[in-house]
Parts: structure tokens; sequence; C-alpha cells
């Protein structure tokens, strides 16, 4: 399976923290997944102007194409004014309405404080619901203090980041063949 | 309706349509080149012709995997080609074309055919074709709105004043030449939603829609509110036509039918718009309810007497010239169109 890892934000250093822990989480337990990590902070990308995904030039086509591919995707998103990051947003707004049907996509979230932990909660699943995303319900909220020097130094952390990417390919899993199972009793 | 040139004590008319996608045929990956392609489009529509259809359309698109960018040429021939079927644009993109050349170039396709062209005329799903053309994508709804009604007063003055925005003015400019008798039909490519509908209804013109996926229900709702506004903005409902497009494709039954379609439509879809159509609402295309016309001879005759008993509507424009069919299955489907559908369609909706 293809799967894609965004860190959100272009500002900051915790959410790729995590996601780099992700993706050595991936490579280490399941070497036979492909696995891209789309770090924002590499890329020039366009506000969307409400064209098809495929007219994008450059990179921001590049990563349109490449979530669009993806059988599963692996958020991370730090919290910014009580919200996901506009860099975040701007990727959704980017990709069509039913981007997600067909894909799994889970959540890692970096914040200041414990405060924030309903935001994805409450701002980033309506989206992902809307753009028809199987979403992993659980997500992992990685606080301030989980941090230290640009290491994660708590360890319920580490079995958390483990089990969500269990679950983000389990999941895939099971949802790739429910849909194979469920197309080929339609005989066409 | 006869501004139209609808003549509705003969029933609903039937016509199919092509955006001139030129695509690998999913089954065979056969990439046939765009000669063949230009060629079997005009063959189509002279088959269509001799097999009774009243209305073939070809429609531009400015993107990899099409290849009548250039309709209005492809239009053409298939007016040299053709005796009685009327033919018209599936659609114009009237928003990066200058309307005065546009009307030169239909005037002149309906004197060449006889008084048989029409315009229909389209905001583009996809937008490529603004940088390609030199557009500013921000003016996306602003040209269109300017420009389709500087075509509308083109078609119904001979001598033209205007100014607007994104073009230069016209003084006392004689827009030649004429159309056979007079004018053109131009219709507004309307693509299902009612806010899209309404606009179409604002202006008064006639309306065709596009229904890709869905139960026929939500479709009335939108050419319900179509006729709302219309008659709301001082037109007569009653004297606009309203065309539907749908996929459409027969085979023995059902089940033959969406085996053969499916890989054309998602297959075909995947590639000039980034996604393919799930089978899950494919599925639904079986249900009588759905605005898919995809069956047999009779399943079909029997959905779209529901449909225009549903919609009341002046002409259904069918869609299986997509994704690399090839030629022989729209051979095929036209001679079922000729010999099966169109006498059971006519003998049911004419009015005695």
């Amino acid at each position: 399976m293809k799967i894609v890892g965004i860190s959100g934000s272009i500002v900051g250093s915790k959410t790729k923290t995590a996601m780099t822990y992700v993706a050595k989480e991936i490579s280490e337990k399941y070497p036979e997944e492909e696995f891209t990590l789309l770090d924002l902070a590499d890329y020039q990308i366009h506000f969307s102007d409400g064209r098809n995904y495929l007219e994008y030039e450059g990179d921001t086509g590049f990563v349109a194409k490449t979530i669009m591919e993806a059988d599963a995707i692996i958020i991370g998103t730090p919290i910014f004014q009580a919200s996901i990051p506009a860099t975040l947003k701007n990727i959704f707004d980017l990709l069509p309405v039913n981007a997600f049907r067909d894909k799994v996509i889970s959540m890692y979230v970096t914040a200041g404080s414990s405060k924030h932990y309903l935001v994805a909660e409450q701002q980033l699943k309506p989206i992902l619901s809307y753009m028809k995303g199987q979403i992993v319900q659980t997500y992992v909220f990685i606080e301030e203090k989980d941090f230290h020097q640009k290491e994660i130094v708590n360890d319920d952390v580490f079995f958390r980041i483990e089990r969500l990417v269990e679950d983000t390919i389990v999941l895939t899993e099971t949802y790739t063949r429910m849909r194979e199972e469920k197309e080929a009793k339609y005989d066409f | 309706m006869e501004k139209y040139r609808i003549d509705t004590s003969k029933g609903l008319e039937f016509g199919i349509f092509t955006l001139g996608d030129h695509l690998p045929n999913p089954n065979t990956g056969e990439h046939i080149p765009a000669k063949q392609r230009i060629n079997e489009i005009v063959e189509l529509a002279k088959l269509s012709d001799q097999a009774g259809l009243d209305f073939f359309g070809v429609g531009e698109s400015h993107q990899e995997y099409f290849a009548t960018q250039s309709h209005s040429v492809v239009l053409g021939a298939i007016a040299q080609a053709t005796e009685n079927i009327k033919i018209g644009s599936s659609s114009t993109i009237i928003s990066t074309s200058d309307p005065v050349r546009v009307y030169e170039d239909f005037a002149t396709i309906d004197l060449i055919s006889d008084g048989r062209a029409e315009i229909i005329c389209g905001r583009a799903s996809r937008v490529g074709l603004y940088e390609l053309l030199g557009y500013s994508l921000r003016d996306y709804e602003a040209l269109f709105e300017e420009r389709f009604d500087l075509l509308l007063k083109i078609n119904e003055n001979e001598v033209v004043n205007w100014s607007g925005e994104y073009r230069k003015p016209l003084k006392n400019a004689k827009i030649l030449p004429r159309p056979k008798n007079g004018t053109l039909p131009i219709w507004r490519a309307v693509g299902g939603t009612p806010a899209s509908a309404m606009k179409a209804g604002y202006a008064g013109v006639p309306m065709m829609l596009a229904t890709l996926g869905g139960p026929v229900s939500a479709f009335k709702n939108t050419i319900d509110a179509y006729r709302e506004v219309a008659e709301r903005s001082g037109f007569d409902p009653a004297a606009l036509p309203v065309g539907t497009t749908s996929f459409f494709f027969a085979a023995k039954n059902s089940q033959e039918a969406m085996r053969e379609m499916y890989p054309y439509i998602n297959e075909g879809m995947k590639l000039t718009n980034g996604q393919g159509f799930p089978k899950q609402a494919f599925a639904h295309g079986a249900d009588k309810r759905s605005v898919i016309n995809v069956g047999s001879p009779q399943e079909i005759i029997e959905k779209i007497l529901y449909q225009h008993e549903m919609y009341g509507h002046q002409r259904y424009v069918a869609q299986m010239d997509f994704g690399g069919m090839p030629f022989d299955k729209l051979m095929k489907n036209v001679e079922i169109i000729g010999n099966e559908i169109l006498p059971a369609i006519r003998k049911y909706t004419v009015k005695k």
C-alpha cells in the first residue's frame, strides 16, 4: 500500500519531529509498505484557486498528486490560533471534494498545551469526513512537555505512535479487502 | 419552442454527443491516432443522421486526452457530411473565445448545414484553457457572463452596439453571415445544481443539463428551479426547451451493458478528471430511478420515458462516446437507438 505522511506546517519543529518518528516506525516495522513523507516546509505551494488538482504545476501539483495516489494518509499537524495551520487547510482546498474516498486517514497532533486537545476532533475530523475519508478515530496528541531538544522524551508517546501506525495499516488493509469483496459482487 | 427549432408535436428529441476525448481503450490499451479519432466522430455523426437521430454534439476541451479543441471545425465537417440531423457544440467555452468569432463560425456552419446549427455555451469543468488561450482564471465567472450576453445580443441583432470589460466596444458592427433563418438556438450548459440552472432561468435561455449520476428526482428539482426563475424573470417556461445529458449504453441486458460500459467511464474519468467513477455509484445505474441510461433497449426506453414524465424535457442527449470506446461498439449502439429505442420513445411522447 501507498502511505503518505504530511507534516502540515512550514514553521516550528514539533510536528516534523513527530512525523520523523512515524516514518521510522513504518520503515522498521512495515518495510514492505511504500511511505512518502511530505514536509510542507520543503515545498513552494500555491494557494488553491479552484482548478482541478491535475492542473497544478511544480511543487503544488506534485504534492496534490502524491496525496491523491495514496491508500493511507497520515496527517501531522500543529495547532495555531486554536485551529489547524493555513498551510494544511490549503492542501485540502487543492483537492476534489471526494479526494479521500477509499483512503484511510490518521492524525498526529502537536500542541503547546493540553487546551488544544479537541481542535482535531472538532475542526480536522469534520473536514476529513466531508472529503469522504475513513478516519482512524483515535489520534495521537503530543504536547510541548513531551518534547526536549527536538526529540520525544515521553515513552507513552512512543507507544501511542506505534499503536496508531499499526491501526492505520490494519484499517487500510481491512477497508481495501472489504471494498474489493464488495466490488467483486457487482458483476461489472 | 419554434424559435429554438423544437417541434413538440414530434415528441422527445434524441441525440448523442461527444466531449471529443481521445483516450486509450482501457481494455486493449490501444490509442488510435487523432486523425482516426476525428474521422470516426464525423462518421458517427453520419450514422446518427442515417439512423434518424435528432441531434449530434461535439465539445471543446483544451487539454491532454482530447482531440476536438477546434470543435467548430469538426462541426463544419459534420455539417457537410450530414443531411437532416441538428448539430451543435457540447459545449462551446464562450469564456475564452471572442463571441463575434464564435457567432461567425456557427452562422457559417448553419449555412453549410442548411439551418441545422446550434450553440451550447458552458464554462468548462477543467480550466487549463485559461492559461493556454491567455485568460485569467480570476475572471472565470465574469468572462462567461459578459461573453454569453454578447453572443445572445449578436444572435438577436444583425447590427450590434456594445461595450463591456473584456473586449473592445462594438460600434454599429455588422456580424455576418447571418444564420439561415435569422437566429441560432443558443443554450446554456448547466452542471447539475439548482444554483447553476437558475442562471439560465434568469437569462431566459434554453438549458442543457448534464446529469452524471444520481436519481432523476434530484435533477427534477434543478429543472423546476430553472423554470421557476425563468417565469419570475418574465419568460414563459413553456417556450424554453430543456435538454438533459447522461451516460448511455445499450446491450442485451443491464448486466452486460454495465460490464461493458464501466471500464470506459471509470478509466476515462481517472485520466481526464483525476478520479474514477465509484462502482457503488455506477451500480445505481441499474435502478430505473437513476439518470444513467445503461441497460437493455427496453430498460432504457422505460427509463427515458420515466425521465420525460418527470422532467417534461424536449431533448435527451446520450453520452456513450467516452473513454476510448471503440467505434464498432458506438456503431452498434447507434443501430440499436435507431431501430429500437427511438421509435418507441417517439411513439410514446409524440403529441397526438
